[in-house]
């Protein structure tokens, strides 16, 4: 059994390493999608680029906007690294915070954040991202239950309510049931694309009335401001890619190292298939989505009764 | 987890798609998918070794539900004029939580009957009553009487998940019976259609009153 202050060091090098390397899954999913399309694409480490040359700009604030505009992205920004903590790194070691019923605070972590977003949105008074910012609210509310629903799978499936009790308990006995494991697996892929504005619920490329969802909403900000809700994005996207790596790669070596570098690659194969999605399907028609989300959630009540009824 | 869990989990999918799809094609496909599975059902159930008639039975299952009942359907497609349903009684994704609801009632009535020990599977019950379920949901809630011959080969699925589910010793005679039935009001109900969308120019059961 490995001490405390060991345990300690292993959730925090787990949370750095989330911090650090999370920029790079964007970069992951266009470079799949730009090697699909027969392009050499951006670098990988574009949106390092970026977030540096944002924190160096000024940043530029609407007459109409209020004190929710400019807390909005330090908001989500603090939310996310929230969520990042109470995520392990691997199935080996726990988390930096970890209590019963977590689960539940990691999905309102992003609910706040995604509050603040869509009050900055609506703050700005204009009527486009007001658009966004109704989309991004009903496509959240569908998507909410099937979250919740796949993670009391989980939970109930693990006998434990925390995410670092759902990691260790998943690698301890990996695939107990493979029919459930499935299901919600598929269901937080859908949530995950959902969540992180991917096709086919949002396409994160176009700048299009049309289809705009979440980059909409985002428009008015600009400099640090918009680093901190790009950063943060890719944050949310890293959070929400554990969790599926955590359900669908309960791999344990013994070495917390190995463990690590297996889980953090199974996060970068998650980005590589979000990318390959995004190649070969077009966006859905926006009254699809919603039937998409309601078809999560039947998929993970479904999860929920099978692992109910097995007691 | 056995192999017959999973496949009651690929039946409550195959139900579940059912509800959620309005394209014929994809309905047909669907049914066929289940129809397979059911059929294959018995090989999977049975305990002792497995005599010639189980093999035929699953054989013959498989080649109606599987190949004749897609055809006739397909067949049926063509001659008619429409290739989705438009305006169902009750909305797709209101049909899919009406499908979920059925499946936590399933589950909770299964749990309330007692069954012997010489069980298929704890879930199998549940899926046959879902079937069920389904089948008549779809009859009810849908206005084309292409998909209401669905919602029937899916009735008639769960009946029969119920059969193997508890293992009750299948008569061929029997079983040969119930499977000419089906057929024949598949074919039936096929001609039937051919005439309404030649009187009506279209299928829709609830519109055989105006002209």
């Amino acid at each position: 059994m490995t001490d405390f202050s060991t345990l300690l060091l292993r959730a925090h090098a787990g949370f750095l390493a989330a911090l650090v390397l999370a920029p790079l899954v964007p970069g992951i999913i266009n470079r799949t999608k730009a090697v699909f399309a027969g392009r050499q694409g951006p670098p990988l480490l574009q949106l390092y680029y970026d977030l540096f040359k944002l924190l160096r700009k000024g940043t530029v604030y609407s007459g109409t906007t209020s004190w929710v505009f400019r807390i909005a992205p330090i908001v989500s920004l603090t939310a996310a690294i929230g969520a990042l903590m109470i995520i392990p790194c691997a199935g080996a070691s726990p988390a930096i915070i970890s209590f019963q019923g977590d689960i539940i605070l990691f999905a309102y972590l992003f609910g706040i954040s995604r509050f603040f977003t869509v009050a900055a949105a609506l703050d700005t008074g204009s009527s486009f991202e007001g658009m966004g910012a109704s989309r991004e609210v009903l496509y959240a509310a569908l998507a909410e239950p099937a979250f919740l629903i796949a993670l009391s799978a989980l939970a109930c499936l693990n006998n434990r309510i925390s995410i670092t009790g759902i990691f260790i308990a998943s690698t301890e006995n990996p695939f107990a049931n493979i029919a459930v494991i499935l299901l919600t697996a598929v269901t937080l892929a859908i949530v995950l694309l959902t969540e992180n504005c991917r096709i086919p619920a949002d396409d994160p490329n176009t700048h299009l009335e049309l289809t705009m969802i979440h980059e909409v909403m985002v428009l008015d900000y600009s400099g640090p401001d918009f680093a901190y809700i790009l950063y943060g994005s890719s944050l949310k996207l890293w959070a929400f890619a554990s969790l599926l790596a955590a359900v669908i790669l309960p791999v344990r070596t013994g070495s917390f190292m190995l463990d690590s570098i297996v889980f953090i690659f199974g996060i970068f194969a998650i980005a590589a298939a979000v990318g390959v999605i995004e190649s070969i399907m077009a966006r859905f028609r926006l009254d699809k989505i919603p039937k998409m989300l309601i078809a999560a959630a039947a998929l993970s009540v479904t999860a929920l009764i099978l692992t109910l009824m097995r007691g | 987890m056995n192999a017959a869990d999973t496949i009651m989990i690929f039946l409550i999918l195959t139900n579940l798609s059912l509800l959620a799809s309005s394209r014929f094609n994809a309905c047909i496909k669907i049914v066929a998918l289940q129809g397979v599975i059911v059929g294959l059902l018995p090989l999977i159930a049975a305990n002792g070794p497995l005599t010639i008639y189980s093999y035929l039975l699953a054989l013959l299952i498989v080649t109606v539900k599987g190949i004749l009942f897609p055809y006739l359907l397909k067949h049926t497609l063509r001659s008619v004029n429409v290739r989705r349903e438009i305006e169902p009684f009750i909305g797709y994704g209101a049909s899919i939580i009406i499908g979920v609801l059925a499946l936590i009632v399933s589950f909770w009535l299964t749990t309330h009957i007692p069954f012997h020990d010489k069980i298929l599977s704890t879930t199998a019950p549940a899926v046959a009553f879902f079937t069920i379920f389904c089948g008549l949901f779809i009859i009810v809630s849908r206005v084309q009487a292409l998909t209401q011959v669905m919602g029937y080969i899916v009735f008639e699925n769960g009946i029969y998940i119920f059969g193997s589910a508890l293992l009750i010793e299948q008569s061929f005679l029997v079983e040969l019976g119930i499977i000419l039935d089906v057929f024949v009001v598949v074919f039936i109900m096929g001609i039937t259609m051919f005439h309404i969308s030649r009187a009506f120019d279209h299928i829709d059961t609830d519109r055989l009153r105006e002209k």
